[in-house]
Protein backbone atom coordinates (compact mmCIF):
# COMPACT_ATOMS: atom_id res chain seq x y z
CA UNK A 1 0.00 0.00 0.00
CA UNK A 2 2.79 2.36 0.86
CA UNK A 3 4.30 1.61 -2.52
CA UNK A 4 1.07 2.25 -4.40
CA UNK A 5 0.69 5.72 -2.94
CA UNK A 6 4.32 6.77 -3.24
CA UNK A 7 4.32 10.49 -3.95
CA UNK A 8 6.45 10.32 -7.06
CA UNK A 9 4.57 7.43 -8.66
CA UNK A 10 3.30 9.47 -11.59
CA UNK A 11 6.79 10.71 -12.31
CA UNK A 12 8.05 7.11 -12.13
CA UNK A 13 5.33 6.08 -14.55
CA UNK A 14 6.25 8.80 -16.98
CA UNK A 15 9.93 7.86 -16.91
CA UNK A 16 9.07 4.17 -17.17
CA UNK A 17 6.71 4.59 -20.13
CA UNK A 18 9.22 6.78 -21.92
CA UNK A 19 12.03 4.27 -21.51
CA UNK A 20 9.91 1.29 -22.57
CA UNK A 21 8.77 3.25 -25.61
CA UNK A 22 12.38 4.03 -26.43
CA UNK A 23 13.32 0.36 -26.08
CA UNK A 24 10.52 -0.64 -28.44
CA UNK A 25 11.59 1.93 -31.00
CA UNK A 26 15.24 0.95 -30.62
CA UNK A 27 14.11 -2.55 -31.55
CA UNK A 28 11.96 -1.63 -34.50
CA UNK A 29 13.92 1.19 -36.13
CA UNK A 30 16.95 -1.00 -37.04
CA UNK A 31 14.56 -3.42 -38.79
CA UNK A 32 13.13 -0.66 -40.95
CA UNK A 33 16.59 0.82 -41.48
CA UNK A 34 17.96 -2.56 -42.61
CA UNK A 35 15.27 -2.96 -45.24
CA UNK A 36 15.59 0.61 -46.50
CA UNK A 37 19.38 0.42 -46.55
CA UNK A 38 19.36 -2.71 -48.72
CA UNK A 39 16.74 -1.15 -50.99
CA UNK A 40 18.92 1.92 -51.52
CA UNK A 41 22.22 0.10 -51.92
CA UNK A 42 20.86 -2.78 -53.99
CA UNK A 43 18.44 -0.82 -56.18
CA UNK A 44 21.04 0.38 -58.71
CA UNK A 45 22.22 -3.20 -59.33
CA UNK A 46 18.81 -4.38 -60.47
CA UNK A 47 18.52 -4.58 -64.24
CA UNK A 48 17.04 -6.99 -66.72
CA UNK A 49 20.48 -8.43 -67.37
CA UNK A 50 21.06 -8.94 -63.62
CA UNK A 51 17.77 -10.78 -63.20
CA UNK A 52 17.92 -12.85 -66.38
CA UNK A 53 21.63 -13.47 -66.96
CA UNK A 54 24.11 -16.07 -65.78
CA UNK A 55 27.04 -15.06 -63.59
CA UNK A 56 30.40 -14.84 -65.35
CA UNK A 57 34.00 -13.78 -64.59
CA UNK A 58 33.99 -15.93 -61.46
CA UNK A 59 30.59 -14.42 -60.47
CA UNK A 60 32.03 -10.92 -60.44
CA UNK A 61 29.82 -9.91 -63.35
CA UNK A 62 26.59 -10.92 -65.02
CA UNK A 63 23.31 -11.92 -63.43
CA UNK A 64 21.86 -14.25 -60.83
CA UNK A 65 19.18 -16.06 -62.81
CA UNK A 66 20.25 -19.59 -61.79
CA UNK A 67 20.08 -18.62 -58.12
CA UNK A 68 16.60 -17.12 -58.52
CA UNK A 69 15.31 -20.17 -60.41
CA UNK A 70 16.99 -22.46 -57.88
CA UNK A 71 15.25 -20.79 -54.95
CA UNK A 72 11.93 -21.04 -56.80
CA UNK A 73 12.49 -24.77 -57.37
CA UNK A 74 13.48 -25.35 -53.74
CA UNK A 75 10.48 -23.42 -52.42
CA UNK A 76 8.16 -25.32 -54.73
CA UNK A 77 9.76 -28.65 -53.83
CA UNK A 78 9.38 -27.85 -50.14
CA UNK A 79 5.73 -26.96 -50.67
CA UNK A 80 5.00 -30.26 -52.46
CA UNK A 81 6.10 -32.30 -49.44
CA UNK A 82 5.38 -30.12 -46.45
CA UNK A 83 1.98 -28.62 -47.32
CA UNK A 84 -0.11 -31.82 -47.65
CA UNK A 85 1.70 -33.51 -44.77
CA UNK A 86 1.52 -30.45 -42.54
CA UNK A 87 -2.17 -29.81 -43.15
CA UNK A 88 -3.03 -33.49 -42.67
CA UNK A 89 -1.13 -33.53 -39.38
CA UNK A 90 -2.94 -30.37 -38.29
CA UNK A 91 -6.31 -31.95 -39.16
CA UNK A 92 -5.39 -34.97 -37.10
CA UNK A 93 -4.44 -32.88 -34.08
CA UNK A 94 -7.44 -30.59 -34.28
CA UNK A 95 -10.22 -32.95 -35.44
CA UNK A 96 -9.29 -36.49 -34.46
CA UNK A 97 -6.75 -36.64 -31.65
CA UNK A 98 -7.97 -37.08 -28.10
CA UNK A 99 -5.87 -35.76 -25.23
CA UNK A 100 -3.82 -38.91 -24.73
CA UNK A 101 -0.15 -39.34 -23.82
CA UNK A 102 0.48 -40.10 -27.50
CA UNK A 103 -1.02 -36.78 -28.60
CA UNK A 104 1.07 -35.00 -26.01
CA UNK A 105 4.15 -36.74 -27.38
CA UNK A 106 3.23 -35.52 -30.87
CA UNK A 107 2.99 -31.97 -29.56
CA UNK A 108 6.34 -32.19 -27.83
CA UNK A 109 7.84 -33.61 -31.03
CA UNK A 110 6.48 -30.65 -33.01
CA UNK A 111 7.89 -28.16 -30.51
CA UNK A 112 11.24 -29.91 -30.74
CA UNK A 113 11.22 -29.98 -34.53
CA UNK A 114 10.70 -26.22 -34.43
CA UNK A 115 13.70 -25.77 -32.15
CA UNK A 116 16.28 -27.97 -33.89
CA UNK A 117 19.10 -25.80 -35.29
CA UNK A 118 18.95 -25.41 -39.05
CA UNK A 119 22.45 -26.76 -39.52
CA UNK A 120 21.44 -29.96 -37.71
CA UNK A 121 18.68 -30.36 -40.32
CA UNK A 122 21.48 -30.06 -42.86
CA UNK A 123 23.40 -32.89 -41.20
CA UNK A 124 20.27 -35.02 -41.04
CA UNK A 125 19.51 -34.37 -44.71
CA UNK A 126 23.05 -35.33 -45.59
CA UNK A 127 22.86 -38.52 -43.56
CA UNK A 128 19.40 -39.67 -44.67
CA UNK A 129 18.60 -38.24 -48.11
CA UNK A 130 22.00 -37.62 -49.67
CA UNK A 131 23.95 -40.64 -48.43
CA UNK A 132 21.57 -43.30 -47.10
CA UNK A 133 18.83 -42.95 -49.74
CA UNK A 134 21.48 -41.99 -52.34
CA UNK A 135 19.64 -38.96 -53.72
CA UNK A 136 23.01 -37.16 -53.93
CA UNK A 137 23.31 -33.41 -53.41
CA UNK A 138 20.13 -32.58 -55.25
CA UNK A 139 17.04 -30.41 -55.32
CA UNK A 140 15.11 -33.44 -54.07
CA UNK A 141 17.33 -33.96 -51.00
CA UNK A 142 17.38 -30.24 -50.19
CA UNK A 143 13.60 -29.87 -50.61
CA UNK A 144 12.92 -32.85 -48.37
CA UNK A 145 15.27 -31.45 -45.72
CA UNK A 146 13.61 -28.02 -45.90
CA UNK A 147 10.16 -29.66 -45.77
CA UNK A 148 10.80 -31.31 -42.43
CA UNK A 149 12.15 -28.01 -41.10
CA UNK A 150 9.03 -26.18 -42.33
CA UNK A 151 6.60 -28.77 -41.02
CA UNK A 152 6.23 -27.49 -37.42
CA UNK A 153 5.40 -23.96 -38.62
CA UNK A 154 2.70 -25.25 -40.97
CA UNK A 155 1.25 -27.74 -38.47
CA UNK A 156 0.99 -25.30 -35.58
CA UNK A 157 -0.52 -22.40 -37.56
CA UNK A 158 -2.91 -24.69 -39.46
CA UNK A 159 -4.03 -26.38 -36.26
CA UNK A 160 -4.67 -23.05 -34.64
CA UNK A 161 -6.88 -21.87 -37.47
CA UNK A 162 -8.74 -25.20 -37.66
CA UNK A 163 -9.44 -24.97 -33.94
CA UNK A 164 -10.78 -21.45 -34.28
CA UNK A 165 -13.66 -22.72 -36.45
CA UNK A 166 -16.65 -22.83 -34.06
CA UNK A 167 -17.75 -26.28 -32.89
CA UNK A 168 -21.33 -25.54 -33.94
CA UNK A 169 -20.33 -25.64 -37.62
CA UNK A 170 -19.26 -29.25 -37.21
CA UNK A 171 -22.30 -30.23 -35.17
CA UNK A 172 -24.69 -28.81 -37.77
CA UNK A 173 -22.91 -30.49 -40.65
CA UNK A 174 -22.87 -33.89 -38.93
CA UNK A 175 -26.50 -33.58 -37.95
CA UNK A 176 -27.38 -32.99 -41.61
CA UNK A 177 -25.95 -36.42 -42.36
CA UNK A 178 -22.47 -35.52 -43.54
CA UNK A 179 -19.67 -37.86 -42.57
CA UNK A 180 -16.77 -36.68 -40.50
CA UNK A 181 -14.45 -36.33 -43.47
CA UNK A 182 -17.11 -34.52 -45.53
CA UNK A 183 -17.55 -32.11 -42.65
CA UNK A 184 -13.84 -31.49 -42.42
CA UNK A 185 -13.34 -31.07 -46.14
CA UNK A 186 -16.39 -28.97 -47.00
CA UNK A 187 -16.90 -26.98 -43.83
CA UNK A 188 -13.92 -26.85 -41.48
CA UNK A 189 -11.14 -26.66 -44.08
CA UNK A 190 -13.04 -24.09 -46.10
CA UNK A 191 -13.50 -21.81 -43.10
CA UNK A 192 -9.93 -22.25 -41.89
CA UNK A 193 -8.36 -21.79 -45.32
CA UNK A 194 -7.05 -18.21 -44.97
CA UNK A 195 -5.36 -19.05 -41.67
CA UNK A 196 -3.84 -22.21 -43.10
CA UNK A 197 -2.62 -20.33 -46.16
CA UNK A 198 -0.96 -17.71 -43.94
CA UNK A 199 0.89 -20.43 -42.05
CA UNK A 200 1.94 -22.18 -45.25
CA UNK A 201 3.35 -18.99 -46.73
CA UNK A 202 5.19 -18.06 -43.53
CA UNK A 203 6.68 -21.55 -43.39
CA UNK A 204 7.78 -21.46 -47.02
CA UNK A 205 9.18 -17.98 -46.51
CA UNK A 206 11.48 -19.40 -43.89
CA UNK A 207 12.49 -22.25 -46.19
CA UNK A 208 13.23 -19.85 -49.05
CA UNK A 209 15.60 -17.82 -46.92
CA UNK A 210 17.47 -20.69 -45.26
CA UNK A 211 21.04 -21.53 -46.13
CA UNK A 212 22.35 -23.99 -43.54
CA UNK A 213 19.99 -26.91 -44.37
CA UNK A 214 20.90 -26.82 -48.07
CA UNK A 215 24.65 -26.33 -47.61
CA UNK A 216 25.42 -30.04 -47.86
CA UNK A 217 22.16 -31.34 -49.31
CA UNK A 218 21.63 -29.49 -52.56
CA UNK A 219 23.37 -26.16 -52.96
CA UNK A 220 25.94 -25.66 -55.69
CA UNK A 221 28.64 -22.99 -55.70
CA UNK A 222 28.26 -22.30 -59.40
CA UNK A 223 26.47 -24.03 -62.26
CA UNK A 224 26.85 -23.10 -65.91
CA UNK A 225 23.27 -24.15 -66.68
CA UNK A 226 19.91 -24.47 -64.99
CA UNK A 227 19.17 -27.74 -63.16
CA UNK A 228 17.36 -30.18 -65.43
CA UNK A 229 15.93 -32.69 -62.95
CA UNK A 230 15.18 -33.03 -59.25
CA UNK A 231 18.40 -35.02 -58.93
CA UNK A 232 20.58 -32.08 -59.95
CA UNK A 233 22.19 -29.73 -57.49
CA UNK A 234 21.12 -26.11 -57.76
CA UNK A 235 22.25 -22.61 -57.00
CA UNK A 236 20.05 -20.73 -54.52
CA UNK A 237 19.76 -17.08 -53.55
CA UNK A 238 20.71 -17.33 -49.85
CA UNK A 239 23.63 -19.62 -50.53
CA UNK A 240 24.74 -17.43 -53.43
CA UNK A 241 24.71 -14.37 -51.17
CA UNK A 242 26.80 -16.28 -48.64
CA UNK A 243 29.27 -17.34 -51.33
CA UNK A 244 29.74 -13.94 -52.93
CA UNK A 245 30.01 -12.13 -49.60
CA UNK A 246 32.58 -14.46 -48.02
CA UNK A 247 34.22 -16.76 -50.55
CA UNK A 248 34.89 -14.67 -53.63
CA UNK A 249 37.70 -12.13 -53.34
CA UNK A 250 37.27 -8.71 -54.97
CA UNK A 251 33.58 -9.21 -55.40
CA UNK A 252 31.89 -6.00 -56.62
CA UNK A 253 29.85 -4.62 -53.73
CA UNK A 254 27.00 -3.65 -56.04
CA UNK A 255 26.26 -7.24 -57.05
CA UNK A 256 26.30 -8.30 -53.40
CA UNK A 257 23.72 -5.71 -52.43
CA UNK A 258 21.72 -6.51 -55.56
CA UNK A 259 21.58 -10.19 -54.60
CA UNK A 260 20.61 -9.31 -51.02
CA UNK A 261 17.83 -7.10 -52.39
CA UNK A 262 16.42 -9.82 -54.64
CA UNK A 263 16.43 -12.30 -51.74
CA UNK A 264 14.81 -9.75 -49.47
CA UNK A 265 12.20 -8.96 -52.12
CA UNK A 266 11.39 -12.66 -52.42
CA UNK A 267 10.94 -13.09 -48.69
CA UNK A 268 9.14 -9.80 -48.03
CA UNK A 269 6.65 -10.41 -50.84
CA UNK A 270 5.70 -13.71 -49.26
CA UNK A 271 5.48 -12.01 -45.87
CA UNK A 272 3.24 -9.28 -47.31
CA UNK A 273 0.94 -11.78 -49.03
CA UNK A 274 0.56 -13.68 -45.76
CA UNK A 275 -0.20 -10.49 -43.83
CA UNK A 276 -2.79 -9.37 -46.39
CA UNK A 277 -4.55 -12.75 -46.45
CA UNK A 278 -4.72 -12.78 -42.68
CA UNK A 279 -6.04 -9.28 -42.23
CA UNK A 280 -8.63 -9.67 -45.03
CA UNK A 281 -9.85 -12.93 -43.54
CA UNK A 282 -10.14 -11.29 -40.14
CA UNK A 283 -12.14 -8.43 -41.57
CA UNK A 284 -14.50 -10.77 -43.43
CA UNK A 285 -15.02 -13.25 -40.63
CA UNK A 286 -18.56 -13.41 -39.33
CA UNK A 287 -18.05 -15.60 -36.28
CA UNK B 1 -22.01 -46.63 -53.06
CA UNK B 2 -22.53 -46.62 -49.35
CA UNK B 3 -19.72 -49.08 -48.93
CA UNK B 4 -17.19 -47.28 -51.14
CA UNK B 5 -17.86 -44.09 -49.22
CA UNK B 6 -16.99 -45.68 -45.89
CA UNK B 7 -13.91 -47.24 -47.44
CA UNK B 8 -12.69 -43.91 -48.71
CA UNK B 9 -13.42 -42.37 -45.38
CA UNK B 10 -11.45 -45.14 -43.66
CA UNK B 11 -8.40 -44.69 -45.89
CA UNK B 12 -8.40 -40.91 -45.55
CA UNK B 13 -8.71 -41.16 -41.79
CA UNK B 14 -5.75 -43.54 -41.66
CA UNK B 15 -3.70 -41.23 -43.89
CA UNK B 16 -4.46 -38.26 -41.67
CA UNK B 17 -3.60 -40.26 -38.57
CA UNK B 18 -0.27 -41.34 -40.07
CA UNK B 19 0.55 -37.73 -40.93
CA UNK B 20 -0.27 -36.82 -37.37
CA UNK B 21 2.32 -39.25 -36.08
CA UNK B 22 4.92 -38.05 -38.60
CA UNK B 23 6.38 -35.42 -36.28
CA UNK B 24 7.42 -38.11 -33.80
CA UNK B 25 8.88 -40.19 -36.62
CA UNK B 26 10.94 -37.26 -37.89
CA UNK B 27 12.37 -36.35 -34.49
CA UNK B 28 13.30 -40.00 -34.01
CA UNK B 29 14.82 -40.23 -37.49
CA UNK B 30 16.87 -37.08 -36.96
CA UNK B 31 18.20 -38.37 -33.66
CA UNK B 32 18.88 -41.80 -35.15
CA UNK B 33 20.93 -40.43 -38.04
CA UNK B 34 22.89 -38.09 -35.79
CA UNK B 35 23.73 -41.02 -33.52
CA UNK B 36 24.51 -43.33 -36.44
CA UNK B 37 27.04 -40.92 -37.88
CA UNK B 38 28.17 -39.29 -34.63
CA UNK B 39 28.69 -42.15 -32.18
CA UNK B 40 31.69 -43.68 -34.03
CA UNK B 41 33.51 -40.58 -32.75
CA UNK B 42 33.74 -42.16 -29.31
CA UNK B 43 35.67 -45.09 -30.74
CA UNK B 44 37.96 -42.99 -32.90
CA UNK B 45 38.79 -40.08 -30.63
CA UNK B 46 39.48 -40.64 -26.96
CA UNK B 47 37.71 -38.61 -24.33
CA UNK B 48 40.72 -36.60 -23.20
CA UNK B 49 41.30 -35.46 -26.77
CA UNK B 50 37.63 -34.62 -27.29
CA UNK B 51 37.64 -32.32 -24.28
CA UNK B 52 40.95 -30.85 -25.24
CA UNK B 53 41.45 -27.14 -25.74
CA UNK B 54 42.56 -27.45 -29.32
CA UNK B 55 40.35 -27.71 -32.41
CA UNK B 56 42.66 -28.34 -35.31
CA UNK B 57 41.15 -31.21 -37.35
CA UNK B 58 43.88 -31.31 -40.01
CA UNK B 59 46.31 -32.56 -37.36
CA UNK B 60 43.68 -34.67 -35.61
CA UNK B 61 43.07 -32.28 -32.71
CA UNK B 62 39.35 -32.55 -32.05
CA UNK B 63 38.94 -30.58 -28.82
CA UNK B 64 35.35 -29.32 -28.79
CA UNK B 65 35.72 -27.13 -25.69
CA UNK B 66 36.64 -23.97 -27.66
CA UNK B 67 33.53 -24.49 -29.80
CA UNK B 68 31.31 -25.03 -26.75
CA UNK B 69 32.60 -21.90 -25.07
CA UNK B 70 32.35 -20.00 -28.37
CA UNK B 71 28.68 -20.92 -28.67
CA UNK B 72 28.16 -20.11 -25.01
CA UNK B 73 29.67 -16.63 -25.07
CA UNK B 74 27.87 -15.60 -28.25
CA UNK B 75 24.58 -16.95 -26.91
CA UNK B 76 24.93 -15.25 -23.52
CA UNK B 77 25.70 -11.99 -25.30
CA UNK B 78 22.68 -12.46 -27.55
CA UNK B 79 20.51 -13.19 -24.53
CA UNK B 80 21.68 -10.03 -22.76
CA UNK B 81 20.49 -8.06 -25.78
CA UNK B 82 17.38 -10.00 -26.74
CA UNK B 83 15.85 -10.26 -23.25
CA UNK B 84 15.58 -6.55 -22.35
CA UNK B 85 14.74 -5.45 -25.88
CA UNK B 86 12.38 -8.34 -26.51
CA UNK B 87 10.47 -8.08 -23.23
CA UNK B 88 10.50 -4.27 -23.38
CA UNK B 89 8.98 -4.36 -26.84
CA UNK B 90 6.43 -6.97 -25.80
CA UNK B 91 5.38 -4.85 -22.79
CA UNK B 92 5.15 -1.77 -25.00
CA UNK B 93 3.06 -3.53 -27.66
CA UNK B 94 0.76 -5.28 -25.24
CA UNK B 95 0.37 -2.74 -22.43
CA UNK B 96 1.35 0.76 -23.49
CA UNK B 97 1.06 1.31 -27.23
CA UNK B 98 -2.15 2.72 -28.69
CA UNK B 99 -4.03 0.35 -30.97
CA UNK B 100 -2.83 1.83 -34.27
CA UNK B 101 0.77 1.69 -33.12
CA UNK B 102 0.33 -1.97 -32.21
CA UNK B 103 -0.96 -2.71 -35.70
CA UNK B 104 2.22 -1.20 -37.15
CA UNK B 105 4.75 -2.65 -34.72
CA UNK B 106 3.59 -6.27 -34.71
CA UNK B 107 4.08 -6.88 -38.44
CA UNK B 108 7.44 -5.09 -38.28
CA UNK B 109 8.72 -7.40 -35.55
CA UNK B 110 7.40 -10.36 -37.55
CA UNK B 111 9.30 -8.97 -40.51
CA UNK B 112 12.53 -9.20 -38.53
CA UNK B 113 11.71 -12.84 -37.85
CA UNK B 114 11.42 -13.40 -41.58
CA UNK B 115 14.70 -11.75 -42.57
CA UNK B 116 17.02 -14.49 -43.83
CA UNK B 117 19.96 -14.95 -41.46
CA UNK B 118 22.34 -14.74 -44.39
CA UNK B 119 21.15 -11.19 -45.12
CA UNK B 120 21.86 -10.19 -41.52
CA UNK B 121 25.28 -11.82 -41.73
CA UNK B 122 25.96 -9.97 -44.96
CA UNK B 123 25.10 -6.62 -43.38
CA UNK B 124 27.13 -7.68 -40.35
CA UNK B 125 30.21 -8.04 -42.52
CA UNK B 126 29.72 -4.84 -44.46
CA UNK B 127 28.20 -2.47 -41.90
CA UNK B 128 28.31 -3.66 -38.28
CA UNK B 129 31.79 -5.16 -38.08
CA UNK B 130 33.64 -2.14 -39.60
CA UNK B 131 31.69 0.03 -37.17
CA UNK B 132 32.67 -2.12 -34.18
CA UNK B 133 36.31 -2.24 -35.27
CA UNK B 134 36.54 1.55 -35.49
CA UNK B 135 34.29 2.34 -32.55
CA UNK B 136 36.01 -0.02 -30.08
CA UNK B 137 39.42 0.30 -31.72
CA UNK B 138 39.90 -3.45 -32.24
CA UNK B 139 42.18 -5.23 -34.71
CA UNK B 140 39.16 -6.87 -36.31
CA UNK B 141 35.43 -6.24 -36.25
CA UNK B 142 34.62 -9.93 -36.66
CA UNK B 143 34.16 -10.68 -32.96
CA UNK B 144 31.88 -12.55 -30.59
CA UNK B 145 30.24 -9.21 -29.80
CA UNK B 146 29.31 -8.65 -33.46
CA UNK B 147 27.75 -12.10 -33.50
CA UNK B 148 25.93 -11.45 -30.23
CA UNK B 149 24.36 -8.23 -31.47
CA UNK B 150 23.04 -9.83 -34.66
CA UNK B 151 21.93 -12.99 -32.86
CA UNK B 152 20.16 -10.81 -30.32
CA UNK B 153 18.28 -9.31 -33.26
CA UNK B 154 17.41 -12.78 -34.53
CA UNK B 155 16.13 -13.88 -31.11
CA UNK B 156 14.06 -10.73 -30.51
CA UNK B 157 11.02 -11.66 -32.66
CA UNK B 158 10.69 -15.01 -30.87
CA UNK B 159 10.91 -13.36 -27.45
CA UNK B 160 8.47 -10.60 -28.42
CA UNK B 161 5.78 -12.83 -29.88
CA UNK B 162 5.79 -15.43 -27.10
CA UNK B 163 6.04 -12.83 -24.31
CA UNK B 164 3.32 -10.73 -25.88
CA UNK B 165 1.01 -13.74 -26.06
CA UNK B 166 1.67 -14.38 -22.39
CA UNK B 167 0.94 -10.76 -21.42
CA UNK B 168 -2.17 -10.81 -23.58
CA UNK B 169 -3.44 -13.89 -21.79
CA UNK B 170 -3.45 -12.15 -18.40
CA UNK B 171 -7.14 -11.56 -17.61
CA UNK B 172 -8.21 -7.95 -17.81
CA UNK B 173 -9.74 -8.23 -14.35
CA UNK B 174 -6.24 -8.48 -12.83
CA UNK B 175 -5.33 -5.09 -14.26
CA UNK B 176 -8.67 -3.55 -13.35
CA UNK B 177 -8.27 -4.81 -9.81
CA UNK B 178 -4.90 -3.12 -9.51
CA UNK B 179 -6.18 0.13 -10.99
CA UNK B 180 -9.15 0.11 -8.64
CA UNK B 181 -6.73 -0.10 -5.72
CA UNK B 182 -5.13 3.06 -6.99
CA UNK B 183 -2.06 1.64 -8.69
CA UNK B 184 -0.76 3.51 -11.69
CA UNK B 185 -0.57 1.69 -15.03
CA UNK B 186 3.20 1.41 -14.58
CA UNK B 187 2.84 -0.17 -11.14
CA UNK B 188 0.22 -2.52 -12.55
CA UNK B 189 2.56 -3.66 -15.29
CA UNK B 190 5.43 -4.40 -12.91
CA UNK B 191 3.53 -5.68 -9.89
CA UNK B 192 0.59 -7.46 -11.47
CA UNK B 193 0.71 -8.14 -15.19
CA UNK B 194 4.33 -9.20 -15.59
CA UNK B 195 4.32 -11.45 -12.51
CA UNK B 196 1.08 -13.05 -13.71
CA UNK B 197 2.64 -13.71 -17.11
CA UNK B 198 5.92 -14.86 -15.54
CA UNK B 199 5.98 -18.40 -16.89
CA UNK B 200 5.09 -17.33 -20.41
CA UNK B 201 7.79 -14.68 -20.34
CA UNK B 202 10.27 -17.28 -19.10
CA UNK B 203 9.29 -19.54 -21.99
CA UNK B 204 9.83 -16.63 -24.35
CA UNK B 205 13.33 -16.13 -23.03
CA UNK B 206 14.17 -19.82 -23.28
CA UNK B 207 12.87 -20.14 -26.82
CA UNK B 208 14.75 -16.99 -27.84
CA UNK B 209 17.98 -18.31 -26.37
CA UNK B 210 17.34 -21.67 -28.05
CA UNK B 211 17.00 -19.85 -31.34
CA UNK B 212 20.31 -18.08 -30.74
CA UNK B 213 22.27 -21.25 -29.92
CA UNK B 214 21.13 -22.86 -33.15
CA UNK B 215 21.75 -19.91 -35.47
CA UNK B 216 24.35 -20.78 -38.06
CA UNK B 217 24.89 -18.52 -41.04
CA UNK B 218 25.05 -15.19 -39.23
CA UNK B 219 27.57 -16.37 -36.65
CA UNK B 220 29.65 -18.11 -39.25
CA UNK B 221 29.87 -14.90 -41.27
CA UNK B 222 30.60 -12.40 -38.50
CA UNK B 223 32.38 -14.04 -35.58
CA UNK B 224 35.76 -14.53 -37.26
CA UNK B 225 35.78 -18.31 -36.75
CA UNK B 226 38.85 -18.61 -34.54
CA UNK B 227 38.57 -21.74 -32.37
CA UNK B 228 40.04 -20.31 -29.16
CA UNK B 229 38.82 -20.92 -25.64
CA UNK B 230 36.46 -18.08 -24.73
CA UNK B 231 36.06 -17.86 -20.98
CA UNK B 232 36.92 -14.29 -20.06
CA UNK B 233 34.82 -11.22 -20.64
CA UNK B 234 37.51 -9.98 -23.01
CA UNK B 235 36.76 -12.88 -25.34
CA UNK B 236 33.67 -10.94 -26.31
CA UNK B 237 35.94 -8.60 -28.26
CA UNK B 238 37.93 -11.24 -30.10
CA UNK B 239 37.02 -13.78 -32.77
CA UNK B 240 35.39 -17.03 -31.65
CA UNK B 241 33.96 -20.03 -33.40
CA UNK B 242 30.65 -21.65 -32.52
CA UNK B 243 29.53 -25.26 -32.85
CA UNK B 244 27.03 -24.46 -35.58
CA UNK B 245 29.55 -22.47 -37.62
CA UNK B 246 32.10 -25.28 -37.34
CA UNK B 247 29.69 -27.80 -38.81
CA UNK B 248 28.59 -25.46 -41.58
CA UNK B 249 32.11 -24.41 -42.50
CA UNK B 250 33.80 -27.78 -42.40
CA UNK B 251 31.24 -30.38 -43.43
CA UNK B 252 31.56 -29.44 -47.08
CA UNK B 253 35.25 -30.33 -47.10
CA UNK B 254 35.51 -33.57 -45.15
CA UNK B 255 35.52 -37.07 -46.58
CA UNK B 256 32.37 -39.04 -45.75
CA UNK B 257 33.09 -41.55 -43.01
CA UNK B 258 36.33 -39.92 -41.82
CA UNK B 259 36.96 -39.16 -38.16
CA UNK B 260 36.47 -35.45 -38.81
CA UNK B 261 33.08 -36.25 -40.42
CA UNK B 262 32.02 -38.28 -37.39
CA UNK B 263 33.12 -35.56 -34.98
CA UNK B 264 31.05 -32.98 -36.87
CA UNK B 265 28.01 -35.23 -36.52
CA UNK B 266 28.87 -35.66 -32.85
CA UNK B 267 28.74 -31.86 -32.46
CA UNK B 268 25.39 -31.95 -34.26
CA UNK B 269 24.23 -34.49 -31.70
CA UNK B 270 25.28 -32.19 -28.86
CA UNK B 271 23.36 -29.32 -30.49
CA UNK B 272 20.31 -31.54 -30.93
CA UNK B 273 20.37 -32.53 -27.26
CA UNK B 274 20.77 -28.91 -26.16
CA UNK B 275 17.77 -27.82 -28.23
CA UNK B 276 15.78 -30.83 -27.01
CA UNK B 277 16.55 -29.85 -23.40
CA UNK B 278 15.68 -26.19 -23.91
CA UNK B 279 12.41 -26.97 -25.67
CA UNK B 280 11.23 -29.61 -23.24
CA UNK B 281 12.06 -27.28 -20.35
CA UNK B 282 10.24 -24.41 -22.07
CA UNK B 283 7.13 -26.46 -22.80
CA UNK B 284 6.99 -27.96 -19.34
CA UNK B 285 6.99 -24.45 -17.87
CA UNK B 286 3.98 -23.60 -20.03
CA UNK B 287 2.30 -26.86 -19.15
CA UNK B 288 2.72 -26.30 -15.40
CA UNK B 289 1.49 -22.74 -15.65
CA UNK B 290 -1.57 -23.86 -17.61
CA UNK B 291 -2.40 -26.43 -14.96
CA UNK B 292 -2.11 -23.83 -12.24
CA UNK B 293 -4.32 -21.43 -14.14
CA UNK B 294 -6.93 -24.15 -14.58
CA UNK B 295 -6.83 -24.86 -10.86
CA UNK B 296 -7.34 -21.21 -10.01
CA UNK B 297 -10.18 -20.77 -12.46
CA UNK B 298 -12.08 -23.93 -11.56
Amino acid sequence: MKYIFARNRHLVQRIGFTSITLVAFATVIPIVATVIYILIKGGPAISLEFLSGFPHDGMRAGGILPAIIGTLYLTLGTAIFSVPLGIAAAIYLSEYAADTPLTRTIRIAIINLAGIPSVVYGLFGLGLFVLFLKFGTSILAASLTLSIMTLPVIISTAEESLRSVPQAFRTVSISLGATRWQTIRRIVLKEALPGILTGVILGLERAAGETAPILFTGAAFFLPRLPGSPFDATMALPYHLFVISTQVPEMPIKIQYGTALVLLFFVLTMNLIATVIRSRARAKRQW
Amino acid sequence: MEKSLTWREFIITRLIQTSGYSAIVFVALIFFFLIREGIPTLGEVDMSSLFNLRWYPIEDYFGILPLLTGSLIVTVGAGLIAVPFGIGTAVYISEIAPRWMREILKPLVELLGGLPSVVLGFLGILVLSPFIRVFLDLPTGLTALTGSILLGGIAVPTVVSVAEDALDAVPRAYREGAWALGATRWQTIWRVTLPAAKSGVLTAVMLGVGRAIGETMTVMMVTGNAPVLALKLGSLFSPVRTMTATIAAEMGEVANGSTHYHVLFFIGMVLFLISLGVNIAASSVVFRAKKRAERILS
